[in-house]
């Protein structure tokens, strides 16, 4: 038995997007346990619900975080709006999908860039990120903001994207698939793809569930959850099935993700296809919000939950988010024990680590 | 032979025209919807301060008595919230950024003169006319107080 040393991981360093502390305890080159500690970019955004009324906490809380910001806004002012009770206009639900459906793409290509970055290839990073540009133009040109969407508000959406415009989305959605299967070969064949991600980080079935992972790394581990098809906004006009894996290796998660793009250029084009005519995007709200209510979506990440509770009053009492990356940060725990050091970078980033998020 | 597998695409990517643009000699095309900084045509504001109220950033704020508007530009997270709040639509936004600076700095909006006047003339149209109504209600008061004490006589 070697002797057992602590390496600290993190909060700096060249593999992590985000700052996390990860203390690995070692045995020569393979890892014993993992203990992870958060906190390093706390900011507070649930307390401002005494500074912010409701109305502009949208603005708040889609900042939370800068890849899965749309979804924040959105399932805010879902929850807000179920707690008026209020059905927003069809249209406002399709568009929504649409903008949800987009960000899983910017966000899924963002993160096989960091995942083809985190085992040293370079080249195919660049590509995805190449492709996560025109996705971000199309988001830009429909919504404003590149990064910060600001079209959802309590009761619908502030923007329409025309007719020309979704038929310019179709157009680039077809090059943008005809890009993706070119990297799509490399993730799926190449042999230094393969050896870099095949049965490193095994994650069984049980292990996932019974530590309440989710999103594409519980669907990598054969959990077939996806809080799409619970069925709000379009998605219960949209046909699709969750993309599951039973592996549960890094290659599976990578499998699930990268699939998962193609789900959602699909998922766009369902919803263009059957988006109502020209109509209100918005309902009138009256009043302040007084009551509970939680909304499930699900985020790029994973599942998503957001916890609203008013009493009539203009500020809210209680605004909670709980993010996919929480949920998983037990899964990487468990990963890392028992792996080798040389691992860890790519480990960390296949749960695709949001800790903006899950600080907030 | 894995590597003949990548040279069509390597092939294709020698002879492709670079994807980025030569940055600032080719200038970066704003999309119509682009939301930049805001601007305002200060001589339609009527200074409500509705902007003020919604603005999440806490980053405006006005003088209705002054005919002042100021934006501390750094502090805009450009939502257009406020855009949309503007019950008379003075408020834009421009397709531009703020352009980075040094230190925080406010920049204060003051409306024309002319316009300044105007308004001031009017105020005090409305004042006199209020004034009036005032003493015209007054009189009839008076009057009819006047007249009731007579009818009790």
């Amino acid at each position: 038995m070697g002797k057992r040393s602590i390496i600290p991981y993190g909060p700096q360093h060249p593999v992590l997007p985000e700052p996390i502390h990860i203390d690995l305890v070692i045995e020569d080159e393979r890892i014993i346990e993992a203990i992870p500690s958060v906190g390093f970019i706390h900011r507070g955004l649930e307390s401002l619900v005494d500074k912010r009324d409701f109305n502009q906490l949208v603005y708040v809380v889609e900042r939370t975080c800068g890849i899965c910001s749309f979804q924040h806004g959105m399932g805010y002012c879902e929850a807000v709006e179920s707690v008026f009770g209020v059905e927003i206009p069809d249209r406002a639900k399709f568009l929504r999908t649409i903008w949800s459906e987009m960000s899983r793409i910017h966000s899924h290509l963002l993160w096989l860039g960091l995942l083809a970055d985190g085992f040293g290839y370079e080249n195919l990073f660049y590509q995805c990120w190449r492709i996560r540009e025109r996705v971000l133009d199309l988001i830009e040109l429909t919504t404003g903001g590149r990064v910060i969407f600001s079209v959802n508000k309590i009761g619908g959406v502030l923007k329409d994207i025309p007719e020309d415009q979704l038929r310019h989305i179709l157009s680039e959605l077809d090059a943008i698939e005809a890009d993706l299967n070119v990297i799509k070969k490399t993730f799926i064949e190449d042999y230094t793809v393969q050896s870099r991600l095949r049965g490193i980080g095994i994650l069984t079935r049980e292990q996932a569930h019974d530590l309440g992972c989710a999103g594409p790394v519980a669907r990598a581990s054969g959990i077939k959850a996806d809080m799409r098809k619970r069925g709000y906004d379009a998605y219960p006009h949209l046909d699709f099935e969750p993309i599951v894996s039973n592996a549960g290796d890094s290659y599976a998660r990578c499998y699930c993700r990268l699939m998962e793009v193609f789900q959602s250029i699909d998922l766009i084009r369902q919803a263009i296809g059957k988006i109502p005519g020209e109509s209100d995007l918005s309902v009138a709200i009256k009043g302040n919000p007084d009551g509970e209510a939680f909304f499930r979506c699900e985020q790029p990440r994973g599942e998503a939950v957001y916890y609203v509770k008013g009493s009539g009053k203009t500020f809210l009492d209680r605004f909670r988010v709980r993010t996919p990356t929480f949920a998983n940060l037990p899964g990487l725990c468990e990963m890392l024990a028992g792996a080798e050091l040389s691992d860890v970078g790519l480990l960390v980033i296949t749960i695709d680590p949001c800790i903006s998020c899950t600080e907030r | 032979m894995s590597v003949l597998k990548y040279a069509p695409e390597a092939l294709k990517n020698l002879f492709r025209a670079p994807v980025t643009t030569s940055y600032p000699a080719k200038p970066f095309e704003y999309k119509e919807r682009t939301r930049g900084r805001i601007d305002i045509s200060i001589d339609d504001c009527i200074g409500c301060g509705l902007c003020t109220r919604a603005c999440p950033s806490s980053a405006l704020s006005v003088d209705k008595n002054a005919g002042t508007w100021t934006i501390n530009r750094f502090d805009c997270i450009a939502c257009g919230y406020c855009v949309e709040k503007c019950p008379k639509k003075c408020l834009t936004m421009e397709q531009n950024y703020q352009e980075p600076g040094g230190e925080k700095q406010s920049v204060t909006y003051q409306k024309s003169p002319e316009v300044m006047a105007e308004e001031a003339r009017k105020r005090e149209e409305a004042a006199a006319k209020a004034a009036a109504a005032k003493a015209a209600m007054e009189a009839k008061k008076a009057a009819e107080a006047a007249a009731a004490g007579g009818e009790e006589k």
